[in-house]
């Protein structure tokens, strides 16, 4: 079975100080680490234990500057087993539907039986391109799958709904999936792997090799346009305990004894 | 805007809360003189959930037929050629839920409507301006959407509160026939309920919350340790789950458990809106994470801007020697 993982590099924010940049359609990105998105990740283990049970090929793609080749290596490493990524200028300023019209072009050439996405990515969280991706090969899909069983060209997924409640369904090869968080435990990746795979070739498009116009992708190929990043709203927000280590549980005691926190 | 079509969402016989948020907004948007148009799909028998809606629409909208009794991609964007084109609307909502993630980015591509997802505001500049969060919502982007006859934004669960849900004298209109083509290459086969475990967090007045920052599964007994001292159990967000160093029937939140203790403590976790929405109706919610920024902070009552691990042991031997 062939597999087609799409694949980001994002930015690790969930602890940094975020500072919008002077454009203010984007964050200022200096010092901030970049990884793998965290969905993908769990997309790219997926893909690689399907291989292992059942054969075939793993391609993965990325959109994005050189940088993102440390992404693709990283799948590499884990098991991928082709590389591709897609640069150009042009492709500033994408929305999640031009995103998966760049996608889309690539696709078409590669022979494929499942293309995996994550359910969405940790920087613009839109949650869209997989599906639109899906819609433009004419594909069934899944989205925010969990279990992936495959039976000759059936596949039975799980679906995560809301409050804990889960949906199976079955879908027809070749089709797309949205994998969720959790669905497996990515293997660790050495420095030693990704040296392995350093040689790689990494194969490269841009707008033309994909036989796309200027028009079709970035800004103008887009549906949506980023006008403006401000910070949100500080609400009241919690009352912040200071003092000591002593002063603080002192006062954290007083709360709970207080609030029913002390049962 | 004077139209706006919402798309019901119903699972399991019952109308899900974010169809009456996104009601709520509409109302909101079209103002005196417009128009809320409510979209349904399904089957016949679920005909009396309509009777939540048509009082809160000015036009409900339904197409029943029993191919239509579960969500499927296939089968829904066939019957929904049907009602698009007898709706005239400006904007068309949908949850950005399981069921909207799936779908409406497929009815946006197919139609290619202009659209965007996750909004936590909707504002009418001339067309749609939507806000909606970046990087884990530490960052709002509004977004202006280009051009069309129609647009679509998929709704943040809990971001419309529908405390004031406007009724209305709705007429009703039904649409029916057979939604035809060969829907087989997805398929719904059945729910699954979620598993019971051990431990109820949701009968729980007291619960000790882990997430990321607790950092190794070997780490979630300080927190266990604290809640035994206090007479409470050890919940979690979505990374312990994940990782497997807790059950995901401890998993607070959108597609875990929504809770509403006494007292929830919240251990190194960040407080992405999907935990928010599945603990923010505790009495008292303590925080205690080292990012001074961490979104928890701005639901909690209480919070310790601090090492978690020097915090908790502390805490634990305090509560220990105060009760001997």
């Amino acid at each position: 079975m062939d597999i087609i993982v799409c694949i980001k590099r994002v930015p690790e924010t969930a602890e940094a100080d975020l500072v919008i940049d002077e454009s203010k359609k984007g964050i200022d990105t200096d010092g901030l680490v970049f990884s793998i998105n965290e969905w993908d990740n769990y997309a790219v283990e997926a893909a690689i234990q399907l291989k292992e049970a059942e054969g075939g090929k793993i391609t993965v793609i990325s959109v994005g500057p050189e940088e993102n080749n440390e992404v693709l290596r990283r799948a590499l490493a884990m098991g991928a087993d082709e590389a591709l990524r897609l640069t150009d200028p042009a492709f500033e300023g994408s929305d999640a539907y031009a995103m998966a019209k760049i996608l889309a072009a690539a696709i078409k050439d590669i022979p494929y039986d499942l293309i995996l996405t994550g359910v969405q990515a940790d920087d613009d969280g839109f949650g869209a391109v997989g599906v639109v991706l899906a819609q433009m090969l004419g594909l069934p899909h899944a989205a925010l799958v969990t279990e992936i069983k495959k039976e000759g060209d059936v596949i039975t997924v799980h679906r995560e709904l809301e409050g804990g409640l889960e949906e199976v369904d079955t879908l027809k090869l070749p089709a797309l999936l949205t994998i969720q968080t959790g669905i497996n435990e990515p293997r660790y990746v050495s420095i030693m792997g990704i040296r392995r795979v350093a040689k790689k070739e990494i194969g490269v498009k841009g707008v033309a090799d994909l036989g796309l116009s200027q028009d079709e992708v970035g800004e103008k190929g887009s549906m949506s346009r980023i006008e403006e990043l401000f910070f949100p709203p500080v609400g009241e927000g919690a009352e912040i305990i200071e003092g000591t280590m002593d002063e603080k549980t002192e006062a954290l005691v007083r709360i709970l004894k207080e609030r029913g926190g002390m049962a | 805007m004077e139209k706006i079509a919402v798309l019901v969402e119903h699972r399991q016989n019952e109308v899900r809360d974010i169809t009456f948020e996104m009601l709520t907004k509409a109302h909101q948007l079209v103002g005196d003189g417009g128009e809320v148009i409510a979209l349904f799909l399904g089957d016949v028998s679920q005909k009396g959930l309509l009777d939540k809606i048509t009082p809160h629409a000015h036009r409900t909208i339904a197409y029943l037929d029993t191919a239509l009794a579960q969500y499927e991609p296939l089968r829904y964007l066939a019957a929904f050629v049907k009602i698009f084109e007898t709706v005239d609307c400006q904007l068309i909502l949908m949850g950005q839920t399981a069921f909207g993630m799936d779908f409406a980015p497929a009815v946006a591509t197919k139609w290619e409507i202009p659209f965007t997802t996750d909004v936590v505001d909707i504002q009418d500049e001339d067309g749609v301006v939507a806000v909606r969060q970046m990087y884990s919502g530490k960052v709002n982007a509004k977004v202006s959407l280009k051009g069309g006859e129609k647009q679509l934004c998929t709704v943040r669960a809990g971001a419309f509160p529908a405390d004031d849900l406007p009724t209305v004298s709705g007429e009703l209109q039904e649409i029916s026939g057979a939604v035809e083509g060969d829907f087989s290459a997805r398929t719904f086969v059945e729910y699954l309920e979620a598993a019971v475990g051990d431990v109820d967090i949701t009968q729980a007045d007291i619960i000790v919350s882990v997430g990321r920052g607790i950092k190794d599964a070997d780490n979630i007994s300080i927190a266990q340790e604290l809640a035994d001292a206090l007479g409470g159990v050890v919940a979690c967000s979505r990374p312990v789950a994940d990782k497997k160093w807790l059950p995901k029937e401890r998993q607070v939140g959108t597609s875990g458990k929504t809770v509403k203790p006494k007292v929830y403590i919240a251990l190194g976790i960040s407080g992405a809106f999907q935990h928010q929405a599945g603990m923010k109706g505790a009495n008292t919610i303590i925080a205690v994470n080292k990012d001074p920024k961490a979104p928890i902070f701005s639901i909690a009552h209480y919070g310790i801007v601090d090492d978690l691990f020097k915090v908790v042991p502390a805490l634990t031997e305090k509560v220990k020697e105060l009760r001997g």
